[in-house]
């Protein structure tokens, strides 16, 4: 027989801790299950079209004509490729110097001027990053374009073709500046788990500051600086209206940095309206969307994982 | 031959200097560069009549009114996005912290919202429109607000965590020897503790919140309108500057930059003033 025992307060209070423990466990699963629900959704959705055609032939085809009922996404992947890995090409040395110059030579004055200016430039929206873009950055481009095209044209990714200045070269520099302040934090926070005795050691033996850097700091932190400038590429890869109001939006496979791009997610946002009065449509941009999911999370759980064993092996 | 080689070094040394301050200067530029563009652009097309009106009959192409259904639709979108993202992330990182603080099962749940922090904005409002087709629902303030909550949550959850990371553990090892359960030890000990840093939290979820286009296009709609019911869609602010600029009619387009300067100014209106309340908050914490 089961015996009920008194209601006292001490059981009243042991009651209410576990009832807001199961409460507790059911939160805390909620973030996978979310995760997991966006892929089997878009999953879901797009299911009509990858059943429709082999993957490989949806990824590598060139011609898209929605109306005609052909889908190739192979410009879209090629415009994210390249608008992602031009930025990170611009972004990645300067955001690496400046993390290393404010771990191993600033002042704490000027790191302490840093940081609320990172945080002002993360805080920007992106919108008004493509407004800035469309005002200054597509001018500058199509000024420079001409020239650099005839000093450099007879490298074909330099040629320029592209009487605009909507081009990937501007949707670039626009991302560079957007994912910089993230860069820059994930390298401070790679670059501080070194200990400080490997530094002394180093100047001690008559190495100057950069020589202890390249030397010492650099090789021990490579892994997680790569699995931040990772980090920053997924969320480059992803970056929508910055983007999409520079980079010219053109469904064609680009061959210079002045062409004109079409990156997957100006692909989703530009045509949501009629993607419901065309056959197959909705289920190809919710492809589009289910790639660049699946993109991110690779990226993502790789360089978290990456990231989080440094991390602990610099507490050990 | 040694002092040639000392010479070399410096020089490497001062060449990677310059280049290390060449590139801090270069980054602190380019937030002046943007903020100085948006300002001489915005600021001459501002004007009370902006604020304070909705979009008149002909105001896309040039004629009288304001974008006030974007500035409150924007307002109303945010606050409630961040107001249920609150009602989870901060349970679950006190959980992550009281309950479970060292153990597999939050690390996954740590590794999970890292990987939900990624996600690109597009994804969610993919996402939530194949809900909303699910269930029928028409773009509205609702289907929106809940977008917004979901792309709030780990950015909120995350930061709340980093926060109560820092609390003492002797802290809430007091507070469980002197007989309190796990519960009365978060609610009374540990938040208490973490105040600064969940005014933090939720500044920077809102500020992400307001700003963000790519979920709200597919979810909240856009509509000339003040949003009166949850059921009506609603217009926002990075919305308003993108189809101002879509436009062909340069007027229009000034307006355009008027209202990225509102936006700007709102977003880093929060930035600043999260920073001035944590400090003044970290004064009442048990350091």
């Amino acid at each position: 027989m089961q015996v009920r025992r008194p209601a006292t307060a001490l059981g009243i209070r042991r009651r209410k801790d576990s009832a807001a423990r199961s409460f507790f466990y059911f939160l805390a699963a909620l973030p996978p299950i979310l995760a997991t629900a966006m892929l089997l959704a878009l999953l879901y959705r797009s299911w009509p079209i990858l059943e429709s055609k082999p993957l490989w032939k949806l990824l590598a085809d060139k011609i898209w004509l929605p109306n005609q009922g052909e889908f190739g996404f192979y410009p879209f992947i090629a415009g994210t490729l390249w608008v992602t890995v031009v930025a990170m090409i611009l972004a990645v040395p300067p955001c690496l110097l400046t993390a290393i110059y404010l771990v191993e030579y600033a002042s704490s004055r000027l790191r302490a001027f840093m940081k609320p200016l990172l945080d002002l430039l993360a805080a920007i929206p992106s919108v008004v990053y493509g407004v800035w873009g469309m005002l200054t950055i597509v001018p500058m481009v199509q000024a420079i374009g001409p020239k650099m095209g005839k000093l450099l044209g007879f490298i074909p990714l330099f040629s320029s073709k592209n009487p605009t200045g909507f081009s990937i070269l501007a949707g670039s520099i626009v991302l560079a500046v957007m994912v910089a302040p993230f860069i820059i934090a994930v390298s401070y926070e790679v670059l501080h788990t070194v200990p400080s005795g490997y530094r002394e050691a180093s100047l001690a033996v008559g190495a100057t500051k950069w020589q202890t850097v390249k030397y010492a700091v650099l090789p021990k932190t490579m892994t997680g600086i790569v699995a931040g400038v990772v980090l920053g590429a997924s969320r480059a890869l992803g970056e929508t209206m910055a983007v999409l109001m520079v980079v010219g939006n053109v469904p064609k496979v680009p061959a210079s940095i002045f062409d004109p791009a079409y990156p997957l997610p100006a692909l989703i946002a530009n045509n949501y309206g009629e993607m419901l009065s065309i056959p197959l449509y909705d289920a190809a941009l919710m492809s589009a969307a289910l790639i660049l999911l699946v993109i991110v999370l690779v990226f993502n759980i790789l360089s978290t994982l990456m990231l989080r064993r440094i991390a602990r092996r610099a507490k050990e | 031959m040694k002092s040639r080689h000392f010479a070399k070094c410096h020089v490497e040394e001062g060449i990677f200097k310059a280049l290390m301050i060449g590139s801090f200067a270069l980054l602190s530029a380019s937030l002046g560069f943007i903020l100085l563009t948006i300002i001489i652009k915005g600021l001459p097309a501002l004007n009370l009549a902006m604020l304070i009106q909705t979009p008149r009959g002909g105001y896309y192409l040039g004629k009288e009114g304001g974008i006030l259904n974007a500035i409150l639709g924007s307002l109303y979108l945010a606050g409630g996005g961040t107001l249920l993202a609150l009602l989870f992330s901060l349970p679950l990182a006190l959980f992550l912290k009281v309950y479970t603080n060292h153990s597999h099962w939050s690390d996954m749940v740590r590794l999970a919202l890292d990987v939900l922090w990624g996600i690109p904005s597009i994804v969610y409002g993919a996402f939530g429109f194949t809900i909303m087709l699910a269930l029928n629902m028409r773009a509205s303030l609702l289907a929106g607000i809940i977008v917004l909550a979901l792309l709030e949550l780990p950015i909120m959850a995350r930061a709340v965590d980093e926060i109560i990371r820092m609390t003492p553990f002797d802290l809430e090892q007091a507070s469980l020897a002197l007989g309190a359960t796990r519960l009365e030890t978060a609610v009374h000990v540990v938040m208490r503790q973490m105040l600064p840093g969940i005014v933090t939290a939720i500044l920077l979820a809102f500020g992400r919140g307001i700003g963000d286009a790519a979920s709200v296009l597919f979810t909240a709609g856009y509509t000339d309108r003040i949003p009166t019911s949850l059921m009506r869609p609603a217009a926002s602010l990075p919305l308003a500057v993108f189809f101002q600029l879509s436009t062909p009619f340069p007027e229009v387009q000034r307006r355009a930059y008027a209202s990225a300067l509102i936006l700007t100014v709102i977003v880093l209106a929060i930035s600043l003033g999260s920073r001035w309340i944590s400090g003044r908050l970290s004064r009442y914490v048990v350091k």
